[in-house]
């Protein structure tokens, strides 16, 4: 089964997914698409420490509780941030990241 | 062992009431805060009556032994050095309580009176609780500490109650006043606490003023200034008590101390606060006068000279309450002298149970003259003595009282300053010729200033009043019950329950100078009925003829003066002037250069903050690569 | 190379397609459901490493949850048919070298190591055994950052809350 594929592949994936999430999130003017991009990096993230516990510390758990922690924890980013988009779009129009200049500077 | 476990409740109720009306200031009614009040201090007034009665007349043994009501460890500094708050019972503690109580209690009552329809009628009793639960406290401090904090509190409510006519410029600047001049003088009071404690390594008055402890039994510390360290450290605790207690030079604030509400005038700054400088002498007196017998001569020439001094001021002043606040200044020299000459143990600790005696019947007497004057001011709405004359008809219950009072101040028998102020002239007469033939003297002004005041405001010049009218019930009944107190306080025994070691003694009469102190008090009642019984002229040409000498009492010896020329013109111009240079110029200077630097920089600067996520990412994404390739490259495995 | 491979590998490829059409799709609904398959795929790979309550909780937290609000607030925010914005091309060129360049570290970095797997099976994953070490405070237990999560979504959820609420109109 997953012994048979080397752990470098399954981190050549993560490591791809990581940066296709990291690219998504500096050419995306959309915040849900910024958002959706993060959830990608985010799993790149979940899949190494599922992997590496699985490899090479079968014996513990620890990544395998750290991603049920992350997942947790972008649970919650996401309600809160999209929380925040709902808010912006009703008073903006738009939830596009260069329109939201009310605060800056 | 006897109890004295309830006497805690002296102080928990006043402080309670405190409590309770200043927190829900505003949502009581006026009335009920005053109800609150005055049935605090009511109970604990039963209850200071309760533990005298205990202390006095139900102790079973010989002598008094100072007794721990209570005590718990506050903050522990050292193994030895602990700091408790606890309650102590000894013969003056349960005297002052016994006077304090009362007093407050009258005072309460009459304030009812007295500040009806006042705006700040709730403020008022909110803080004369505050007031009575400081004083009750410092009373019974077991500690230097303990007492040290109360009378920082005393200070504190005498400040607010002097301003409570905050509207009024001259009693803010009265308050502010009276506050800085005690609070620099307890500066002195502290640093002799420190000294103190550094050489015993305790707080605690039963340790200090044991006869067999090492402060006493043993010479400790240097010499400075051909006086002994522990001579120095008790005399900047009298520092500490001469300020509280108007001694000059640190009277100046007392007279002004009298823009605040007359009753304030009567509880605060005539029998309970100003003598605590009193108390804390006596309080260490076993120290001051085994141990430090230099600070104790100190003690007596500053009371004596204070006391001639603050009597011919009173002889000029026109406005009714500085002559009684100057009379009160006299009569705390008074009491300072007779500790002053003082001996320890049997017969020649008379000057000390002298002095606490007359602390004791003064605190009736004079009480009485301010609530009276209170009175007065309440029916005539002027302090000054030429908007007064023939107010005997119009207010007969303040007339007899206030005569009651005047009787007793100068000395005449039976009323109580007789018996007190007797005890005092033979204690100076059995030490010092000098400090008593100053008494003496200081005993015939005083009887010509309160003549010279009572005359002129019920006698004198016939005028008519619009409107006058007696004071209300609620200001007279205090006022025959001092009254009452005034004229029989002195048959106490008090040889037999105050005294310097707790033993009881005998005193005798002194008869010679009994009749020569009774013959200059005629003497100068005598001067005063000619001068001042009727109207005439003959006093302002006395005054003529004196002259200078008139001016400047007038001008009470231009003390205030030679203050404001000190602190404005040496201190201000001087010192502050050129540390405010300094500070505007060099530390300010430094300061504004740092900002000014960080707000030009943060101009410069400000455009990295975009706002644009995508360049914050971009950028956060290349510094993270760059940190990564530094650590490949220069942390190689 | 066994059939699991085979099927891996074309898994993988898959879940990197869709990973980057979902980051470069115009449509964001189709985004959003590309997202969705990567998610699957991350799911079955957890299936086939033995955690099957993790597969689980990515399946109901991330698909069902997650995905679903998303979808949700695409809804509300943005008209059918809506094409997106792109951003400046340079963008685009810095966005992709950075990008390309730190794939390349972080490819090197994991080629140029040798990793040493430990051929043991893992102990058992089962809910009892999960629920017993994420409450022990013994060693490896978690119950600490199991307190700190809790108190965060429930943070979260109030913030959420607070801040999409409609503010009330003053009264004018």
């Amino acid at each position: 089964m997953i012994e048979d594929i080397p752990l470098s592949h399954i981190l050549i994936v993560s490591t791809l997914i990581f940066f296709i999430g990291v690219y998504g999130f500096m050419t995306r003017k959309n915040m849900i698409s910024m958002l959706i991009s993060v959830e990608l990096v985010l799993n790149a993230v979940n899949i190494n420490f599922v992997a590496i516990n699985r490899y090479l510390y079968p014996e513990r758990l620890e990544g395998h509780f750290f991603t049920l922690f992350v997942i947790g924890i972008a649970a919650a980013e996401a309600a809160v941030a999209i929380a925040i988009f709902i808010n912006l779009y009703r008073n903006i129009r738009s939830i596009d990241v260069d329109e939201v200049t009310e605060m800056k500077y | 062992m006897e109890n004295y476990q309830y006497t805690i409740w002296i102080l928990i109720l006043p402080f309670a009431a405190f409590l309770f009306t200043g927190i829900l200031s505003g949502k009581l009614k006026p009335s009920l805060t005053a109800t609150i009040s005055i049935g605090a201090i009511g109970i604990a007034t039963a209850l200071s009556y309760l533990a005298a009665i205990q202390y006095f007349f139900l102790n079973a043994s010989e002598s008094y032994t100072a007794v721990e009501a209570a005590s718990f460890t506050w903050y522990r500094l050292s193994d030895t050095l602990v700091i408790d708050m606890g309650i102590l019972i000894d013969p003056i503690s349960v005297m002052m309580l016994v006077v304090i109580s009362t007093v407050s209690f009258m005072v309460h009552i009459y304030s009812t009176g007295y500040m009806k329809g006042d705006d700040g009628y709730a403020r008022y009793f909110t803080f004369l609780s505050l007031f009575s639960f400081a004083m009750l406290g410092l009373v019974l401090a077991t500690n230097l500490i303990q007492i040290y904090v109360f009378w920082e509190l005393v200070g504190l409510s005498s400040y607010l109650l002097i301003g409570h006519y905050y509207q009024k410029p001259s009693a803010v600047a009265a308050a502010k006043k009276a506050f800085i001049v005690t609070r620099f003088a307890d500066l002195g009071f502290l640093i002799g606490i420190l000294m103190l404690s550094y050489y015993t390594g305790t707080f605690s008055f039963s340790d200090i003023t044991n006869p067999d402890g090492p402060l006493i039994t043993q010479t400790i510390g240097g010499t400075f200034l051909g006086l002994s360290t522990l001579t120095w450290a008790m005399i900047l605790v009298f520092m500490g008590g001469a300020g509280k207690s108007a001694m000059f030079p640190f009277h100046i604030w007392l007279p002004d101390a009298m823009e605040g509400p007359t009753p304030i005038s009567a509880l605060i700054h005539a029998a309970t606060m100003v003598v605590a400088g009193v108390y804390l002498v006596a309080r260490m007196f076993t120290v001051y006068s085994l141990a430090a017998p230099e600070a104790l001569e100190v003690i007596a020439f500053i009371g004596a000279f204070t006391s001639l001094f603050a009597a011919l001021i009173a002889i000029t002043q026109t406005d009714i309450k500085k002559i009684l606040a100057y009379s009160t200044i006299s009569q705390i020299g008074y009491m300072m002298m007779a500790l002053g000459v003082s001996g320890y143990s049997g017969e020649a600790g008379l000057g000390f149970t002298a002095s606490m005696f007359h602390l004791f019947t003064h605190a009736f007497f004079k009480a009485l003259l301010f609530l009276g004057a209170g009175s007065i001011i309440h029916a005539v709405h002027s302090n000054e003595m030429k908007d007064m004359g023939g107010l005997r008809k119009h207010l007969p219950a303040t007339h007899i009282t206030f005569l009651i009072a005047t009787l007793a101040i100068s000395g005449i028998p039976p009323f109580s300053g007789f018996f007190s102020k007797d005890e005092i002239l033979a204690a100076a007469y059995a030490s010092n010729k000098l400090y008593f033939a100053v008494e003496y003297l200081v005993a015939g002004l005083t009887a010509f200033y309160m003549f010279r005041l009572y005359f002129n405001v019920f006698w004198g010049k016939k005028r008519t009043y619009e409107n006058i009218h007696e004071s209300p019930a609620s200001m007279t009944i205090p006022l025959w019950i001092l009254a009452f107190g005034a004229a029989f306080a002195g048959f106490l025994p008090f040889s037999h329950l105050v005294t310097t070691d707790g033993i009881p003694f005998d005193t005798h009469f002194h008869l010679t100078i009994a009749i020569a102190s009774v013959a200059i008090a005629l003497t100068g009642i005598f001067i005063a009925a000619a001068l001042y019984r009727k109207e005439s002229t003959r006093s302002q040409k006395i005054a003529a003829t004196l002259g200078v000498f008139y001016t400047v009492t007038k001008e009470k010896f231009y003390v205030d003066e030679i203050y404001l020329f000190i602190t404005k013109k040496i201190i201000f111009n001087l010192i502050s002037k050129s540390i405010a240079w300094f500070d505007r110029h060099i530390v300010d200077g430094f300061m504004n250069l740092t900002g000014n630097t960080t707000v030009a920089a943060s101009f410069r600067i400000r455009k990295f903050q975009s706002g644009n996520i995508h360049q914050y990412a971009l950028v956060f994404l290349t510094g993270v690569l760059i940190a990564t390739l530094v650590y490949l490259y220069y942390y190689p495995k | 190379m066994s059939a699991f491979a085979i099927t891996f590998y074309m898994g993988s490829a898959l879940m990197l397609i869709f990973a980057i059409m979902s980051v470069t799709s115009r449509k964001l609904l189709r985004a959003a459901i590309y997202l969705l398959f990567v998610l699957i795929g991350v799911a079955v790979f957890y299936l086939v490493s033995d955690y099957m309550f993790l597969a689980a909780v990515q399946i109901v937290v991330y698909m069902g949850g997650i995905v679903v609000l998303i979808i949700f607030s695409i809804l509300l925010t943005s008209h059918l048919g809506e094409k997106l914005q792109v951003v400046k091309p340079v963008t685009f060129v810095i966005a992709a070298l950075v990008s390309l360049i730190g794939a390349g570290i972080a490819l090197s970095v994991i080629s140029a190591h040798t990793f040493n797997p430990v051929a043991a099976d893992g102990p058992e994953t089962t809910v009892a055994v999960i629920g017993t070490q994420l409450l022990s405070y013994g060693k490896y237990g978690y119950v600490l950052p199991f307190e700190v999560i809790s108190i965060l979504l429930l943070a979260a959820m109030v913030a959420a809350i607070a801040i999409a609420k409609r503010e009330k109109k003053p009264e004018s």
